[in-house]
């Protein structure tokens, strides 16, 4: 017998003594233990208001605490020209980015030299870059996440080796909470998945030193997102 | 007003052994309020210490008696968290699958600690107590977490003239634990030096609480230590006037 | 006693009568519970979600095998081998065949306490593949020849100057007190081992059955970089990580991050369901996920502690716990520690000699009460202690309850032991805290009360 037939077979043998339902002893819930548990978690789950407005609210909120840079214009034009800003006062030099409508506009204005991570790419040339411009799944209003993937996103590497990661953004990208994000993931990809999907949330940090907040521990320092 | 209770008391050993003043408290307030009390003197121990140690066997010699004993009563009302605890939250399981279990359980349903009874069954906040001293409260966690009593302590010393009470930063374990504080005793020891630290913080005269075998063991410590906060029982500040 | 509780009992002490330790862990821990206790309470309901979290885990774990066989399927449709291994030993073979596949030198790794468990670095280092540990925390206690101190904060237990010690003992770097420092030296020497590695190797926090896709949650984004570059990537999880539905991590992710670290949502929770896709220019071009069973199923027979099963090795239990807050995790001599290590060594490694665990708790409940998924953790310590009395009782103990019982069950010889006790307390101040001394055990450092004179029986027999 093969190791998976031995598993699962053990599993199986295991399984012939029912358990306890989940909760039966805990008193402090006060729930009763349901049947088949319901996937309606926006109950539990921190509030979100049901206007543009407070969704756009929260997500700064939330996107502020794990210290990401959010901006939000009325026009593109408006957003590419902060951008450029920020290129100037970074001293950004060379950047990677991929293809799409919002990324080939934003490369065309900064007009510096990009590596593109949609074709066959020198990795060695995207971690010498000074930025990741790139385009998202969603914007998720409860946590402050950005939402990439190898599709939208110019693969894997992009969002995380160069030092600051930019992210591209349409207001109508806004999803209220994860259940929705997760839900539209669901049904764009259907089952044809990118190989890697990514929630992210601020820059990279750590509090593994004395628990004191470092940013850019190995992934960006900074993140900047762009919502028009 | 409630009508008149025949109130049936517990008395954990060590109370019995150690703090006889907590029990008498007891009796005098809940008299004091109206009540009949009864004690069956043949009880000792509710049997925890050997089901805390994995001898359930042992165990249930103990607590099949103190089952029987209390078959008949109305109400009973025991003067430990933990012991509480033990009767209310696990004879149920100790008996499970025994012709007892269903005595167990009924017996369950009418077990109080002693400030729970007073607050949440009799509607009792002030007995009339008069205690001048700042003090803090310990919440034992088989109180705390077993039997899920917080605000009934709370509000009984709300009520105590002269009293002022300052809570700890943490709820957190005194130590104690049962055998675990002969097991390990240095574990015991620091986290007993952990909550004497954080009581000492508050400024308070007093540690109160209503497990005695959570103060035997802070109280010990104290000594030890040379510090001159004193611990009480719930009980016998609040039979104070 | 067996050499794992000797050790235990040994550390535990030194670790006890350490301040300098208790106050570090102490501080470490007061920040995170302000930041934990923020975020639950922006939860609209904390207890509802628990609830809801056990019982998608119930679910899962009640329904293991069917999801697995789903999980490994969907994977598998896209382009991932899927390894089954019943124990460590067959994990490592399969791990480090991967490497000699691929002609390995060299590995970086993301956090797998998995990986921990198995011992799989040693292997790994025998058989001619270095390996680097990414996770700051991991790296650091990996330059000091340590274990995890902690599931979630590896290196909990030092301080700035002992890092900046070591990373001037092996790295040669100019000593500093900036923890900002500390962490771009890190990320300068780890950035070339990313890009350098042939294997990226990394645990899971979750196993998506429905979609085919493992989650793995990090803030440093060292998980990210180990998924990315090197061309060829493992992933090592244990059975038990499924989850039914992608759905489910609308809810798992927020708690994870809540009593994992006081944030609301981790800095990056990344879903892989295959290698490189048509149309992807980076990631791995082969993606190896390894199943590993190792006791869990044994855990698993056991119906009434099958629940540890439903741990998302969030580190609540661990940080919420007195006893270990005081001695600390390395005291446990295991790869889990804390609360939740404590439950379930034993399955994983054997009753007998694991059991001391059991026992070194108070039973005070802050674990249970902490866990988002309502493991029943100090009642399966409780349950531990009686499964010992029952394969193997100490008769001693045994004896003194069968004769505690006798005397609490016979009134006229409980008032004999009283008024002996009373008899031998008088003696007592002579042996106090000596080798002579029955109570020592308390007495080494507390004082005892004195017996009382009249005891509540002595008064109620009064008043009658």
């Amino acid at each position: 017998m093969n190791a998976r037939d031995a598993i699962l077979a053990r599993i199986k043998e295991a399984l012939r003594t029912p358990a306890p339902p989940a909760g039966a002893r805990d008193h402090d819930s006060g729930h009763p233990p349901t049947g088949a548990p319901s996937r309606d978690f926006s109950r539990f789950l921190p509030a979100v208001g049901d206007s543009f407005e407070d969704r756009i609210q929260s997500f700064r909120a939330a996107a502020a605490e794990l210290k990401a840079d959010f901006r939000l214009f009325e026009t593109q034009e408006q957003a590419l020209a902060s951008l450029r800003q920020l290129s100037a006062e970074e001293k950004w030099q060379r950047l990677g980015s991929h293809r799409g409508a919002l990324t080939d506009a934003a490369c065309e204005i900064l007009r510096l030299p990009v590596v593109q991570t949609d074709q066959a790419y020198d990795v060695a040339a995207l971690e010498a870059c000074d930025a990741g411009l790139s385009e998202c799944d969603a914007l998720v209003a409860q946590t402050g996440s950005v939402v990439v993937s190898s599709r939208s996103a110019g693969g894997r590497a992009l969002s995380v080796l160069p030092p600051h990661h930019v992210v591209l953004a349409r207001r109508d990208q806004l999803v209220p909470d994860l259940p929705q994000a997760l839900a539209m993931i669901q049904k764009k990809y259907g089952d044809h998945y990118p190989s890697m999907i990514s929630f992210i949330t601020g820059p990279s940090r750590t509090g593994d030193i004395e628990r004191i907040l470092v940013l850019g521990a190995h992934g960006p320092k900074k993140l900047t997102i762009f919502c028009f | 007003m409630a009508r008149i209770m025949k109130i049936t008391l517990f008395i954990p050993c060590f109370v019995d052994s150690f703090y006889p003043q907590v029990g008498i408290s007891m009796v005098r307030i809940l008299e004091r309020l109206g009540h009949r009390v009864e004690f069956p003197e043949d009880l000792t121990c509710c049997g925890q210490p050997g089901f805390n140690s994995g001898c359930w066997t042992e165990a249930r010699l103990v607590a099949e008696k103190v089952l029987r004993r209390l078959r008949d009563t109305e109400v009973v009302v025991i003067a430990s968290g933990s012991c509480g605890a033990m009767v209310k939250n696990y004879y149920p399981e100790l008996f499970a699958g025994t012709p007892l279990e269903k005595d167990a359980r009924a017996l369950s349903a009418r077990t109080y600690e002693f400030s729970q009874f007073l607050v949440d069954r009799l509607g009792v906040t002030d007995v009339g107590a008069c205690f001048n001293a700042r003090v803090t409260y310990h919440d034992g966690c088989h109180s705390l977490r077993e039997m899920n009593i917080r605000d009934a302590p709370r509000r009984l010393l709300a009520q105590v003239k002269g009293l002022e009470l300052v809570e700890m930063k943490q709820v957190v374990c005194c130590g104690f634990g049962g055998t675990f504080s002969a097991k390990f005793p240095m574990i015991s020891t620091a986290m007993g030096e952990v909550k004497c630290a954080s009581a000492a913080e508050t400024g308070a005269d007093y540690i109160v609480s209503s497990d005695s075998s959570c103060l035997m063991h802070i109280q010990g410590l104290l000594d030890r230590q040379g510090k001159t906060m004193r611990t009480i029982h719930l009980a016998e500040l609040l039979a104070r006037s | 006693m067996n050499t794992s509780a000797h050790q235990f009992h040994e550390q535990a002490t030194r670790l006890s009568h350490d301040l300098r330790h208790r106050a570090l862990i102490q501080t470490a821990l007061e920040k995170y519970e302000v930041k934990r206790d923020e975020k639950k309470a922006v939860f609209q309901d904390w207890q509802g979600a628990r609830q809801r979290a056990a019982e998608i885990k119930w679910e899962a774990v009640n329904h293991l095998d069917a999801y697995l066989v789903d999980f490994a399927r969907k994977l598998e449709g896209r382009g991932t081998k899927v390894h089954w291994a019943e124990n460590g030993e067959q994990a490592r073979e399969i791990i480090v065949g991967i490497a000699r596949a691929k002609g390995a030198r060299a590995l970086i790794k993301s956090k797998s306490m998995t990986s921990e468990e198995i011992h799989l670095n040693e292997s790994l280092e025998q058989s001619g593949v270095s390996v680097v540990e990414s996770d700051l925390g991991e790296y650091i206690v990996q330059l000091r020849g340590e274990a995890p101190y902690h599931i979630v904060f590896p290196a909990m237990h030092l301080t700035r100057d002992e890092i900046s010690d070591l990373f001037t003992r092996k790295l040669g770097t100019p000593p500093t007190k900036s923890p900002e420092e500390l962490t771009m030296i890190a990320r300068r020497v780890l950035r070339q081992k990313y890009i350098q590695a042939d294997i990226g190797l990394t645990g899971a926090n979750f196993a998506v059955a429905e979609t085919g896709m493992i989650s793995i949650t990090e803030n440093e984004g060292n998980s990210r970089l180990t998924s990315a570059l090197p061309k060829t990537m493992i992933t090592l999880l244990g059975i038990e990580k499924i989850v039914p539905q992608l759905a489910d991590l609308a809810l798992f992710l927020p708690m994870l991050a809540t009593v994992g670290a006081g944030q609301l949502i981790s800095g990056y929770n990344t879903l892989y369901g295959g290698p490189r896709q048509p149309g992807e220019f980076d990631g791995p071009e082969e993606f190896h996920v390894v199943l590993l069973d190792n006791q869990r199923t044994v855990l698993m027979s056991d119906p009434e502690q099958r629940d540890a099963l439903h741990c998302i090795r969030c580190g609540a239990c661990l940080n919420a716990c007195p006893v270990y807050r005081n001695i600390g995790g390395h005291t446990y001599g295991t790869a889990y520690s804390g609360p939740i290590g404590s439950v379930i060594t034993p399955h994983l490694r054997g009753l007998l000699e694991w059991k001391h665990l059991s026992y070194a708790s108070s039973l005070c409940g802050a674990c249970t009460e902490a866990c988002p998924v309502q493991v029943q953790l100090h009642h399966h310590l409780l349950q531990n202690r009686r499964n010992v009395n029952r394969q193997k009782p100490v008769w001693w103990e045994k004896l003194a309850f069968r004769a505690f019982a006798v005397l609490a069950n016979s009134p006229g010889l409980w008032r004999l032991a009283q008024k002996a006790g009373r008899l031998a307390q008088k003696a007592h101040p002579l042996i106090k805290g000596g080798a002579l001394d029955p109570a020592r055990p308390w007495t080494q450092s507390r004082d005892l009360p004195p017996l009382a004179k009249e005891t509540f029986r002595d008064y109620w027999r009064k008043r009658r």
